[in-house]
């Protein structure tokens, strides 16, 4: 018998049979929080949060009545509010200005998997929209609950505790929002006010401590790093035939190579890390990793701005002690949305980098040059077009692949064109998903933003149903049997989506087929792909 | 009971101004359209600022389309732009377009309730149809504060005459605004989402708004108000010479639509109607998506806690040395 936290626990029938035109009886203010197993996570273990200097460090319970908040847990959260309200303009004009027009509310894929009006974008933000009203607003005060206003209490707290957990800081509501209300700005600043309480998840604050301390979110210690590689560079052996000794820590590396912990851990991560390797030493690349710096991940942008800025700023202090000329990034999605959109802000200027230039081709990233970090796969695409990379995509025959287009990478970057054009070159049967599901529409796999544990199964199936229909749409169209992805949560819980809403359908990341396509210098006859299963016809 | 509230908050404001008028006509044709037209301009200005003086401090576009990379990639230079004029450019096709309300979609549940996206235009439509019939009925208003009319305005009531239908000729946004405003309100009532979602501080603008439309439609097409009056009155208001003589002359009706005007101005910097002013200021979208060839300063970015290598090495030095891997302290 399936557990709330196995996906084999929920009948598809049963998630399926949604309404949206069916709303509560009860005005939303009244409606309570249905805290049900599988639809919410773990509380933070206290040693984390002592070991990251955080606040209110205890045991608790969502569960339980009592979530053991400080006295003053009230004056803390509303001083909490007003400090950040003069501190983000996002914050202060995204209370100000919604007109809830609606254009978001069927945007989100947790609404859309769940219909629970609680999920839609505008009242995710109204959440927080009517403590602001009664808090900070003359209007608010006078009229109180007719004109969207209420007091903070600790059901509302619980409430956020809810539903900031149920948001995946995805960004797609913002793109239809006509004056850009990001929800993701909005769940930013409700989970640092609940961390203000000590009201952390541990499936993010777990690997934000690991992170601090070992470097990266899975808690490896270098010397087991280390092991991993000599695991993968053993099995990129017996597939390929070539012999890879990765550096490490290498002073005097042209590039440092950072890419999310997860691609070291488990399948089929770990055959995007193998790409890499092959990819770098057939290039003869002067590259090094990092044990430090050992993640590309940043937990931090699920937990608060100072947590993004404590975790990435390694990443800099490595490339400077190593001496690196500039960095290079893996595949990874909110990582990209961190180093685009606040790493140099953070903790630049990045004065001791140089601007980055391909060793191979000579092209120079002109849009990169203050951050100094280029894409994985700007730098591939830049190969292949540069016919740097001999390829043989024939070896990929096998495959029909559809591409995910994660996030953070399409909403907070835009990174749409280079997977593609990388796809397309090294894979012959590539066919999109339905439009409205791809590119700055794309959804999400349902579990990002630190909400792909298991204990919320319930959830990422239903936030996973937009991708997981899609993606089942163009099985059935196409006969599509892979999912190319470039974020390593995707390669985590995308697994998990399509297994449910699109059984027959991989995972995998694109350096994966990049160096299943890749000819290489003194290979074997290259009967294995990566994941050491024989390739059809070779 | 919101909508119940705020159809009759506006009732109640209406019949204030075409009730009361006759017994105090200065205070309504004078004193509270000057306070009204103050405390709009005042209570805008404050709230721009006190959101213009809150620092962004991270660079944080909402990227739609490819970015700025190599020069052979396509790329979406107004909906993920690299530099000022294309965000520019994007600002004024969000401000003038609507260009993210176009992209809406509606989704619906498909095959074995699966969800599917169609194409939903008419919230765009509804949207433009009002904010383009109100910009212009604003304009058409400026005849009666100016002598001699300006060109620009009888070139717009000529466009928007263009049907020459009946007289005084009727004007397609008189008809536009009205219509607009219902179908928000209609879709308000029925779209149980968007109903589930709405507070007073959305139905009352739009019965405000609507009260506002009709009186005028009224004034205009069926008691055919006393222009000249109008005028007068108008003209001495924006002059500071307002005549307290003309006030007597104008129908109860006028004083009922001029009320809900000043209620509409002094109602304005504090609600959402705001938008119309916000929605410049929104980082996500006036800001070029350039964070990685342009440093964005945040201006409050302080020192934090940082776990040094040196700490690391002095944790794990021992487990790497054992390995082989460098160390700095041999």
């Amino acid at each position: 018998m399936a557990k709330f936290d196995e996906m084999e626990y929920y009948k598809q029938a049963e998630l399926l049979n949604i309404d949206y035109d069916q709303v509560p009886d009860s005005d939303w203010m009244d409606t309570p929080v249905d805290f049900r197993p599988g639809t919410f996570i773990y509380p933070g273990k206290p040693a984390r949060l002592e070991y990251l200097d955080l606040p209110n460090a205890r045991e608790w319970s969502v569960l339980e009545e009592d979530w053991k908040l400080q006295d003053n847990w009230k004056q803390i959260v509303l001083e909490g509010m007003a400090e950040r309200l003069t501190k983000y303009r996002s914050f202060k004009l995204f209370m100000d200005v919604c007109v809830r027009c609606g254009a978001c509310a069927d945007k989100c894929h947790f609404y859309i998997g769940s219909a629970d009006p609680k999920n839609m974008p505008v009242l995710r933000a109204e959440l927080l929209r009517s403590i602001y009203r009664k808090e900070f607003t003359m209007v608010g005060k006078v009229l109180g609950k007719i004109a969207g206003a209420r007091e903070l209490t600790i059901d509302v707290i619980k409430e956020w505790f809810y539903y900031f957990f149920q948001c995946t800081e995805c960004r797609r509501c913002s793109v239809f929002c006509p004056y850009g209300i990001d929800t993701a700005e909005i769940t930013m600043m409700g989970r640092e006010l609940l961390g203000l309480l000590g009201l952390y998840v541990n499936w993010i604050i777990e690997p934000c401590a690991n992170c601090f301390r070992t470097g990266n979110h899975l808690g490896i210690q270098p010397h087991a790093l280390k092991d991993i590689f000599e695991d993968l560079c053993d099995d990129i052996k017996t597939a390929t035939g070539i012999e890879i000794d990765p550096p490490f820590n290498k002073k005097g590396a042209d590039i440092l190579f950072v890419t999310p912990s997860g691609d070291f851990f488990a399948e089929p991560g770990i055959f995007t890390c193998m790409g890499y390797l092959i990819l770098f030493h057939e290039l003869g690349l002067n590259y090094t990793w990092s044990t430090y710096a050992s993640e590309g991940g940043n937990f931090g942008l699920f937990t608060s701005h100072e947590m993004i800025k404590r975790l990435n700023a390694k990443m800099y202090m490595e490339a400077e002690r190593l001496g690196v000329k500039w960095i290079l990034g893996g595949e990874c999605g909110h990582m990209w949305r961190v180093i685009n959109q606040y790493m140099d802000t953070m903790n630049g200027p990045a004065d001791f980098l140089e601007v980055p230039k391909s060793p191979i081709t000579g092209t120079v990233f002109e849009n990169a040059k203050s951050t100094k970090m280029v894409h994985i796969m700007e730098f591939v695409s830049d190969l292949i077009k540069h016919k740097k990379l001999k390829l043989d995509p024939s070896r990929n025959d096998h495959i029909n692949v559809t591409f995910h287009d994660s996030c953070n990478p399409a909403r907070g970057m835009g990174i749409i064109e280079e997977p593609r054009y990388v796809l397309k070159n090294i894979c012959n049967n590539f066919y999109e998903m339905p439009e409205n599901t791809i590119r700055e529409q794309t959804f999400c796999c349902g579990g990002g933003a630190g909400l792909g544990t298991d204990e919320n199964m319930e959830m990422r199936l239903r936030g996973g149903l937009p991708r997981g229909a899609a993606v089942r749409y163009v099985q059935e169209q196409f006969n599509v049997n892979q999912l190319a992805c470039m974020c390593a949560i995707d390669r985590a819980t995308l697994v998990t989506v399509c297994n449910y809403w699109a059984p027959g359908v991989e995972v995998t990341g694109i350096s994966e087929l990049l160096a299943n396509a890749m000819v290489l210098k003194g290979e074997n006859d290259r009967k294995l792909n990566l994941r050491l299963e024989e390739i059809p016809g070779k | 009971m919101k909508v119940i509230i705020g159809l009759i908050a506006v009732s109640v404001l209406f019949l204030a101004g075409y009730g009361l008028s006759g017994a105090a006509p200065y205070l309504f044709g004078v004193i509270i359209p000057y306070a009204a037209f103050a405390l709009f301009l005042a209570g805008f200005v404050y709230r721009v600022l006190a959101w213009a003086k809150v620092p962004v401090p991270f660079r944080i576009t909402t990227t739609c389309g490819g970015h700025k990379t190599h020069d052979w990639l396509p790329r979406s230079k107004y909906d993920n732009p690299s530099n000022a004029v294309e965000t520019f450019i994007r600002m004024l096709l969000e401000v003038l377009c609507f260009r993210s309300l176009l992209k809406n979609t509606k989704t619906q549940p498909g095959d074995d309730n699966k969800p599917v996206y169609a194409t939903e235009i008419f919230l765009w439509l509804g949207a433009i149809v009002f904010h383009y019939s109100m910009l212009v009925v604003l304009l058409r208003h400026i005849r009666l504060f100016v002598q001699p009319t300006p060109a620009f305005v009888t070139m717009i009531e000529r466009a928007d005459g263009f049907f020459q239908v009946g007289v005084p000729v009727f004007y397609l946004t008189s008809f536009g605004l009205i219509a607009g405003l219902v179908y928000l309100l209609a879709r308000r009532l029925f779209n149980p989402q968007v109903r589930y979602i709405s507070l007073l501080n959305d139905y009352f603008p739009l019965f405000l708004l609507l009260g506002i439309g009709i009186s005028g439609f009224w004034l205009r097409y069926i008691s055919k108000a006393d222009v000249i009056a109008i005028k007068e009155l108008a003209t001495g208001l924006v002059t500071f010479t307002p005549s307290a003589a003309i006030l007597s002359s104008i129908s109860p009706l006028f004083f009922g639509h001029l009320f809900l005007v000043c209620v509409l101005l002094m109602y304005f910097p504090f609600s959402k109607l705001m938008h119309i002013a916000g929605v410049f200021l929104s980082p996500t979208r006036n800001m070029a998506n350039n964070n990685r060839a342009v440093r964005h300063i945040n201006p409050w970015n302080y020192p934090v806690k940082l776990h040094t290598y040196e700490e690391y090495e002095e944790e794990f030095g021992e487990l790497m040395k054992a390995v082989g891997l460098p160390v700095e302290k041999e």
